[in-house]
């Protein structure tokens, strides 16, 4: 009764390949260069200092992104006021920004001739320096501030309104509130919030190579490309890699012991009614976090916009034909990306669907048990049934590897792997939309596979009796209620790739690269206004990307 | 004639068994209390369960083998019996053909189904436009043109009113009687039961008993569907 009819078999095998091909892109790549390698292992001094350099920073980036966004997160949670909505909005946007657009728009207003030093000069202070350690630390917190923001009003806005209410019966002061309700959901959404940035911040590498550099700033993932790049020293490239995949490995780890919080999005529009925080002082304090937070993350793009607009129309061609290779290579990541997703997420789906011929006691999204509890009685389930669950659960994990997994290294594998047989950098461009492909499909999954199983839960039993196997229901009933979570995971998929600064940069050829690449050279020569225009170019086309393919999921969807 | 001959359905501490036939044509209604089984007997005739013991057989036919698209049964759930995505006319097509391609006769067909249940006209809309009476009518065309031997509804109704509720007791139960169907319907009010004019099931305690006449049983109820009718 099991196994009844072939298509499934067809989907689980696709997803197994896919699974496969991320497992040879992942370790594959490692094993390639490590083969490649000569010579001892040994930790040169340099290398112990970017091991030190990328913890330092990423916990300080943690650090700082949480405090600061604790005055913000608790401003935006108690105060209504018009442009919240837009205000939480963008606070998710960071996240499709191209890396090095706001590089440069941090160095426009926080750098040596930026608006802040041009400001402190007028009080006879000394201009700020932004390289280095220190700006490392801004950028990410730039990145981060709003991560964490998000998150921490997330844990603000699940505590129930009738305990604020009740708090509010009884009279009590701001700061027992703070006690009694908000350090208590400040201790359990914190630990997660700074894990999740601790795992981003020491993958880092555009913001290292744009404002790192040196024996004092570089993280390993830089001291990788220059390994690479500069001294085309495999075995420490080699040795580099497998460093970073154990940090991001115990990083990861750390954050799965946390449970790290899932930033929704959505249910943010809400504010939690304070009758404690109509005092003077504390309105002052909210607005003043909420403006400096406001201008913070605003600042450097209206730089960019404001310095880079009269440029636009005397950019010269090679800018264009940069991005339209910018374009196809984000087009060739979506379709890697949904290709992989898809064939993984109706793997998974289908391994854990209830209709293999046996129920549970009510028919969930999947049978597969995720939390604990659930898993109580699942020892004494079938063998056949928790081979499948084992399986879905492995081609997950193999999804979820790309996390812990170094761009770079991937780029310098496929390089080894290339290199016999055609000019790498021909192929810089596919290897780099390849790469991209794989290092968004985390975030699809994440998107499809809650959707899709529900879409099994809903939906299977009807199509089963209907006899809606196969491609028919594929077509009819998979793909058309997938519409949304698709368009999403393709939209991501598409703005991650075209602001990318990494595979790319490792070899391709600096004449015909993506715009990334470009704008990170003009910046290197200190061409800054053609780089304002430039980098201009470059987000309007990521938010394009991401709009329209976002866009394409929504319209006429069926709900 | 539907056979279940000594089926035993095991799950965990859950344990039912069901040994009855209904003659081809017959109407029964299954009651018993929540959590008693009556929709996993349902998911077992349907073949989404597979029986630890027993034969279920259509006219002397093991269903075993069969997949729950290939039974001779039409099954109508609680709820989520239409596609939100496909419009009415394509939710009913897919009763004849998984691809939604309609060849010949077959699109008059549908419409023809819908005009049957009182939707003629509504074959462009989306379910989600349509009341809920209207989308049990729709689920009901698509069984019309599924034109299989026993239909199977779990709760159909539940989310009517009782007076519409009624009316679609009597539409699907007078749809059966036209076309010689086997009937078999889970319901929780013995009103929908005495409107069948059938037989009636009982599912409690770890047994699925005989169909007897349901206006008898429910006269004179024997203990456990006492103590469930309150």
């Amino acid at each position: 009764m099991a196994d009844r009819a072939q298509p499934l078999n067809l989907a689980v095998w696709a997803g197994g390949l896919a699974a496969g091909v991320i497992l040879a892109l992942t370790l594959g790549t490692i094993t390639a260069v490590l083969t490649r390698a000569e010579g001892a292992f040994a930790l040169a001094a340099g290398d112990l200092a970017a091991i030190r350099f990328t913890v330092t920073q990423a916990v300080l980036s943690a650090v700082l992104s949480c405090a600061l966004a604790v005055p913000v997160a608790r401003a935006l949670a108690r105060r209504r006021f018009v442009g919240r909505a837009v205000l939480v909005t963008l606070m998710g946007a960071p996240f499709i920004l191209p890396v090095i657009v706001a590089v440069l728009g941090l160095v426009m207003v926080f750098g040596r001739a930026g608006w802040v030093s041009t400001a402190l000069g007028t009080l006879g202070l000394p201009p700020m320096n932004i390289y280095g350690l220190h700006g490392v630390v801004l950028a990410h917190v730039f990145f981060n501030l709003p991560l964490a923001t998000r998150l921490i009003l997330q844990g603000w806005l699940a505590i129930p309104a009738e305990r604020f209410r009740l708090a509010a019966t009884l009279d009590m002061a701001p700061r027992d509130i703070a006690r009694q309700l908000e350090w208590p959901m400040l201790r359990a959404t914190l630990p997660g919030a700074f894990m999740v940035i601790f795992l981003i911040c020491t993958t880092s590498f555009a913001v290292a190579l744009a404002l790192g550099g040196g024996p004092r700033a570089t993280t390993v993932e830089l001291a990788i490309y220059q390994a690479f790049r500069f001294d085309f020293d495999l075995s420490r490239a080699a040795f580099l890699a497998l460093i970073q995949l154990a940090i991001s490995a115990v990083a990861a780890l750390l954050a799965l012991w946390v449970a790290v919080p899932q930033a929704t999005g959505g249910g943010l529009d809400r504010t939690v009614e304070r009758w404690d925080a109509a005092r003077l002082g504390l309105r002052v304090l909210d607005g003043a976090s909420i403006m400096l937070a406001g201008l913070f993350l605003l600042l450097p793009l209206l730089a960019i916009a404001l310095r880079g607009l009269p440029e636009i129309a005397t950019l010269p061609a090679g800018v264009w034909a940069a991005a339209w290779r910018s374009v196809w290579v984000a087009g060739l990541s979506v379709l890697v990306t949904l290709a992989l997703a898809l064939s993984m997420t109706l793997a998974i789906t289908r391994l854990g669907a209830a209709q293999w011929g046996f129920a549970t006691p009510t028919p969930p999204a999947s049978i597969c048990p995720k939390k604990k509890p659930e898993r109580e009685g699942f020892p004494t389930w079938p063998v056949a049934i928790r081979r499948r669950c084992a399986v879905a659960r492995g081609i997950e994990a193999v999804g979820y590897l790309a996390m812990a997994a170094s761009p770079l290294v991937i780029g310098t594998g496929l390089f080894l792997i290339v290199f016999p047989f055609a000019d790498p950098v021909t192929l810089a461009l596919p290897v780099t939309a390849l790469v991209n492909g794989v290092m968004a499909l985390p975030f699809a999954l994440r998107a499809l596979v809650p959707a899709a199983q529900e879409v099994e839960a809903r939906f299977g039993p009807l199509a089963d009796s209907l006899g809606l196997t196969g491609w028919h229901r594929l077509r009819r009933l998979t793909l058309p209620r997938l519409r949304r979570p698709l368009g999403f995971a393709a939209a991501l998929a598409g703005a991650l790739s075209m602001g990318d600064l990494g595979v790319i940069a490792l070899f391709a050829d600096p004449e015909a690269g993506t715009l990334p690449l470009l704008l990170y050279r003009l910046m290197g020569s200190y061409r800054m206004d053609q780089a304002a225009g430039v980098a201009l170019v470059l987000l309007a086309l990521s938010l394009a990307v991401f709009w329209v393919l976002d866009r394409g999921g929504r319209v006429d969807a069926d709900h | 004639m539907l056979t279940i001959e000594g089926v035993v359905i095991e799950q965990g501490d859950f344990r039912l068994t069901a040994d009855l036939s209904v003659p081809s044509g017959g109407q029964v209604a299954v009651m018993g209390p929540s959590g008693a089984g009556k929709s996993t007997l349902l998911a077992v005739l349907a073949g989404f369960v597979a029986p630890q013991a027993g034969r279920i057989l259509w006219n002397g036919t093991d269903m075993a083998p069969l997949r729950p698209g290939q039974r001779p049964i039409t099954m109508i759930f609680q709820d989520n019996n239409l596609f939100p995505h496909l419009s009415v006319f394509d939710n009913v097509a897919l009763g004849l053909r998984p691809s939604g391609r309609l060849g010949g006769a077959e699109a008059a067909q549908v419409r023809s189904a819908l005009a049957r249940v009182g939707l003629a006209g509504f074959e462009a809309r989306k379910p989600a436009t349509l009341s809920g009476g209207q989308q049990s009518r729709a689920a009901l065309a698509r069984m019309l043109v599924q034109d299989r031997p026993l239909v199977v509804l779990d709760e159909p109704f539940a989310a009517l009113g009782p007076a519409l509720r009624g009316e679609m007791v009597d539409l699907v139960a007078g749809l059966c009687r036209d076309r010689g169907a086997t009937l078999l319907m889970v319901t929780h009010d013995p009103g929908d039961a005495l409107r069948l004019g059938g037989d009636l099931c009982v599912v409690a305690e770890g047994q699925v008993s005989p169909p007897m006449p349901a206006r008898a049983l429910l006269a004179d109820p024997p203990e456990t569907l006492k103590s469930y009718l309150g």
